[in-house]
C-alpha cells in the first residue's frame, strides 16, 4: 500500500468514526432550541446580526439562572437560504431533542410547513411570513409572533393616512416591491384598502436583486408622482431606492419602508443619515441601544471580557434578535409551569406559545404589547414608525395596529380559499 | 488483481449487451443495492435518511443534467427552471384534480420535457456560451411567468401545498418512508440513463458532443437529436422537480433559483461529464459534503476557536473548506470524481505488480 492509500484511508476512518459516534443527547435539565440561519448567502446582512443577537440574549438568559430552572442551548445551522440545507438542519435539531424551531427564510419555513406539524414542531418566523399563518387554526404550529406584512402594510397605510391630513380619498399611493412572492404578499391587502379608502395606487416591481430600478423611480418620480410612497425591499435594494429617490429630488418623508427596508446599514449603505433624512420605517421590535437589556448583555459580554463585535453596530436588526429570543423564552416559561416544572415537549411548547402576553421586563419599550391566542398567532400585529431625524432613528409613532379589521378580514379570506 | 477483465468469457450475446459485464461489478453491485435497500433504512437514524433523500433527488436532477451537458455537450444554466415547471405541473394536477403521484410525476416530467424542447431551440443554431447564455435567459423567464400567472403559482405566494403520497392508502410521511420513495425513483433514473447512453440515441449524443459535424455526415439528425436531448434531459429535472415537490409537502418556485441551476452544473462538472457514476457522485459530493465539513467542524472546531463562536465560524469554514475542496478535486483530475475512481480501479487491476 502507498503512502498516499494509507493517508486516505486513514481520513476515510476518522470521518466514518465521527458519523458513527454522533453528537452527545440533550441533557435533562435542559431545552433544545434549533436556530435557522444565514451567515453566508444572500441575506447574511440581516443574519449576522439578529442570530449573534439571538445568542447573546439566551446567554443572558442562561446567565440569569435559565428559565424555571431550566437552561437554554441553541442549536444554530447556518442553511445559506438554500431549502436542502434547511431540510437538512430541521431534521438534524429533531435528532439532538429541539422541541422548537426558529425559521429564516420564507422559503425554507415553506418547504417545511407540512414537517413540523408532523413532528408537532413549534416555529417562530418573525417578518418572513407567510401572513396567512397568523390564523392558529389553519396553522397551529407557525408562529409569526411579530407583524406581518399585511399588518406591516396596514400601518404603513395607516401612517401615510395620518401624515397626508387624515384622509386617503383621491390622493396617490406607489407600492415599490421587490417581486418575489414576499415582496408581492401585501398586493391583495393594498388593492382592498385602496378601494375602501379610495386612493389610487399603482404598483412597482423591482426584480432581483434589486440593484437597479431607476427606470422604476423615474417612473414614479416623473410620471406617477405619488403622494406617498410605500417600499417593501429586501438586501440592497432599499438602500438603491433612497439613493435614487433623493436624486430625483422626491421628499423622503413621504416614504415609509416596511420592515426589512429599514436598518442602520440600509441608511449607511444609500450614503449616511444625512441623505435619508426624513425616510420612515416601519418596525416591529424597538430601535436603539437605549434598553435595560442591551444595557446587560454588554456588561455580561464585558465580565467575560470579550469585545463588543460589529452585531451591536445595527440596533434595528439587533434587536430583532433579541425580540425573538425573549419571545422564545416567555413560551417556554409557560410550557414548564403548564407541566409543574417538568420538562416539556413540542406539543406543550406550541400552547406555552399560545399563552404569551407580557415578556422579558428588562425588554421594556423594546417589545410590542404582544398577545398571543390559539386564534391569533402574530400577537395582534404591533408596529411602529421610526424616522430618520436628525442623524438618528427617532421614534415618530408609537405601538400601533394599522387597519387590524381589515387585515384579520384578509387572514380569515385566505385561510378559506 | 481485484479487477480484471481476463478471465471473463462471454458467449452469448446477452452477455455481451449485460450491463455490468464483470462478475466482481456485478457483485459489489448487489452489495451496494442491500445496503441501501435493506441495511441503510433499517439501521441508520431518520436525520441521516434525510440527507439521503436529498442525495437521491439531487441524483434525478444531476443524471438529467449530464445527459444535456455532458452526453450532448450542450450547456444549460436553466435546468432548476425546468425543476419548477415539473414542481408545479404536479402540484396543480394534484390540488385542483386531486390526481395521485404516479400520474402527476410522470406528467411533470412531460410538461417539463415539452419546455424543454422549446427552450432548446436556439441550440440548433447556437452552441457554448452563446447557448448558456439562452438558457440563463430561459431560467429567468420561467420565473418571471411563475411568479406572474396566479393561474400557475396559485396566488400571491407564488406556494401550492401539497398532500404527501400515498401507496394503497398508506401516507409516505416519515423520512424513511420517503426514502424508499425517493430511492426508487433514483434507480430508475441511473439504469434508465446507463441503458440511453449505450442505445442509438445516446451513442447519436456523444458523436454530436464529440464533433457535430462529423455526427451529421455519419447521418445522424443532429438538430433531431439535440431537441430530444433537451427533452430528455428537462424529462429528467421534470421529474426531480416534482420529488421536490412531494418531499417538501409544498410546490415553491424558490426553491428552483439560478443559484439551484449553478449547484446542478457543479454536480456535473465536480462529478464528471459523461458519466452516470459522476452525476452519483456529484450528487452526494455537493449534499452531502457541507453537511460532514460542519459536524467536523463542530466537533473539533473547539480546540481552535472561542466554542461559543463556533457557530459563526462553522458556517465561513464550510464555505472555504468546501471551495477549497473543490479546487482540490479539480486540479488533482480535471474529469472529475469519476475519473478518479476510474483511475484507482485501474491501479488496482494490475495491483501488486504494475509494471
Amino acid at each position: 500500500m502507498t503512502k498516499q492509500t494509507t493517508a486516505w484511508l486513514r481520513a476515510g476512518a476518522l470521518a466514518g468514526s465521527i458519523l458513527a459516534s454522533g453528537p452527545a443527547l440533550a441533557q435533562d435539565k435542559e431545552i433544545v432550541i434549533g436556530a435557522q440561519c444565514d451567515r453566508t448567502g444572500p441575506t447574511q446582512i440581516v443574519g449576522n446580526v439578529l442570530c449573534p443577537a439571538y445568542h447573546h440574549y439566551m446567554a443572558l438568559v442562561n446567565k440569569r439562572g435559565g428559565v424555571e430552572g431550566y437552561k437554554i442551548k441553541v442549536l444554530e445551522i447556518d442553511h445559506e437560504y438554500k431549502v436542502p440545507p434547511a431540510i437538512e438542519s430541521h431534521e438534524r435539531f429533531k435528532k439532538e431533542g429541539a422541541i422548537m424551531t426558529s425559521a429564516f427564510g420564507t422559503p425554507q419555513l415553506l418547504a417545511l410547513l407540512k414537517k413540523f406539524e408532523e413532528d408537532k414542531m413549534p416555529v417562530t418566523s418573525p417578518g418572513i411570513g407567510s401572513s396567512a399563518a397568523a390564523d392558529g387554526k389553519k396553522y397551529p404550529y407557525v408562529f409569526p409572533i411579530a407583524a406581518t406584512y399585511w399588518s406591516q402594510t396596514g400601518g404603513a397605510v395607516e401612517f401615510a393616512k395620518r401624515q397626508l391630513g387624515g384622509s386617503l380619498k383621491d390622493k396617490k399611493i406607489a407600492y415599490m416591491f421587490f417581486d418575489n412572492p414576499a415582496g408581492r404578499e401585501p398586493l391583495p391587502l393594498l388593492e382592498e384598502l385602496a378601494k375602501s379608502e379610495g386612493f389610487q395606487m399603482r404598483t412597482f416591481g423591482v426584480p432581483s436583486p434589486g440593484i437597479e430600478m431607476g427606470a422604476q423611480v423615474l417612473d414614479v418620480t416623473g410620471r406617477f408622482k405619488p403622494d406617498f410612497v410605500i417600499a417593501h425591499l429586501f438586501g440592497r435594494a432599499p438602500s438603491v431606492m433612497i439613493k435614487e429617490l433623493k436624486g430625483k429630488g422626491f421628499p423622503l418623508s413621504k416614504v415609509v419602508g416596511l420592515v426589512w427596508a429599514g436598518a442602520e446599514a440600509d441608511i449607511i449603505a444609500a450614503g449616511g443619515y444625512g441623505i435619508a433624512e426624513g425616510y420612515h420605517t416601519i418596525q416591529y421590535a424597538g430601535v436603539g441601544a437605549e434598553f435595560k437589556v442591551i444595557t446587560e448583555i454588554k456588561e455580561m459580554l464585558k465580565a467575560e471580557g470579550k469585545t463588543l463585535g460589529k452585531e451591536f453596530e445595527s440596533t434595528v436588526t439587533f434587536n430583532r434578535g433579541v425580540y425573538q429570543g425573549a419571545v422564545h423564552v416567555a413560551a417556554i416559561a409557560n410550557a414548564i409551569k403548564a407541566k409543574n416544572g417538568g420538562k416539556p415537549n413540542g406539543e406543550d411548547l406550541r400552547k406555552g406559545f399560545e399563552q404569551v402576553k407580557g415578556l422579558d421586563p428588562s425588554l421594556d419599550g423594546l417589545a410590542p404589547p404582544l398577545a398571543l391566542t390559539a386564534e391569533d398567532h402574530e400577537g395582534g400585529g404591533w408596529v411602529q414608525i421610526w424616522s430618520i431625524k436628525g442623524g438618528k432613528f427617532v421614534k415618530t409613532q408609537d405601538w400601533f395596529q394599522g387597519y387590524r379589521k381589515e387585515v384579520l378580514k384578509h387572514v380569515e379570506e385566505e385561510n378559506k380559499k | 488483481m481485484f479487477y480484471r477483465e481476463a478471465g471473463t468469457f462471454k458467449t452469448t450475446y446477452a452477455e455481451d449487451m449485460a450491463l455490468f459485464p464483470l462478475p466482481i461489478t456485478r457483485w459489489s453491485i448487489r452489495v451496494l443495492l442491500v445496503l441501501v435497500i435493506a441495511v441503510v433504512p433499517l439501521v441508520l437514524h431518520e436525520y441521516y435518511l434525510s440527507i439521503f433523500n436529498l442525495i437521491f433527488i439531487a441524483i434525478v436532477g444531476a443524471l438529467g443534467l449530464n445527459i444535456l451537458v455532458g452526453y450532448t455537450g450542450q450547456i444549460s444554466i436553466g435546468h432548476a427552471a425546468f425543476m419548477s415547471v415539473g414542481a408545479y405541473t404536479a402540484a396543480n394536477l394534484a390540488v385542483k384534480l386531486g390526481l395521485p403521484f404516479w400520474i402527476t410525476l410522470p406528467a411533470g416530467g412531460l410538461m417539463a420535457a415539452f419546455i424543454g424542447v422549446i427552450v432548446g431551440m436556439p441550440s440548433l443554431r447556437i452552441k457554448g456560451t452563446y447557448l448558456a447564455i439562452a438558457t440563463l435567459a430561459s431560467q429567468l423567464i420561467i420565473e418571471w411567468i411563475i411568479n406572474h400567472t396566479p393561474a400557475i403559482s396559485g396566488g400571491a405566494a407564488a406556494a401550492i401545498e401539497v398532500a404527501r403520497p400515498t401507496i394503497a392508502g398508506y401516507e409516505l410521511k416519515s423520512q424513511r418512508d420517503l426514502y424508499f420513495f425517493t430511492l426508487f425513483f433514483a434507480l430508475v433514473a441511473i439504469v434508465a440513463t446507463m441503458n440511453l447512453v449505450r442505445s442509438r440515441i445516446g451513442r447519436a449524443f456523444i458523436a454530436i458532443r464529440d464533433q457535430d459535424i462529423a455526427a451529421e455526415i455519419i447521418g445522424i439528425n443532429i438538430y433531431r437529436y439535440k431537441l430530444i436531448a433537451f427533452a430528455i434531459s428537462s424529462f429528467y429535472a421534470g421529474v426531480c422537480g416534482v420529488l421536490y415537490t412531494y418531499y417538501f409537502g409544498i410546490a415553491t418556485y424558490e426553491a428552483f433559483q439560478i443559484v439551484v441551476s449553478i449547484d446542478y452544473l457543479a454536480m456535473v462538472i465536480i462529478g464528471g461529464l459523461g458519466s452516470v457514476l459522476g452525476s452519483v457522485l456529484g450528487a452526494i459530493f455537493v449534499t452531502a459534503l457541507p453537511v460532514v465539513i460542519r459536524i467536523m467542524v463542530e466537533t473539533f472546531g473547539g480546540y481552535i476557536w472561542d466554542p461559543a463562536a463556533l457557530s459563526a465560524v462553522a458556517a465561513s469554514m464550510r464555505l472555504i473548506i468546501f471551495g477549497s475542496l473543490i479546487i482540490f478535486f479539480l486540479v488533482v483530475e480535471p474529469e472529475g470524481l469519476a475519473r478518479l475512481w476510474r483511475n484507482t480501479r485501474n491501479y488496482f487491476r494490475a495491483w501488486p505488480f504494475s509494471y
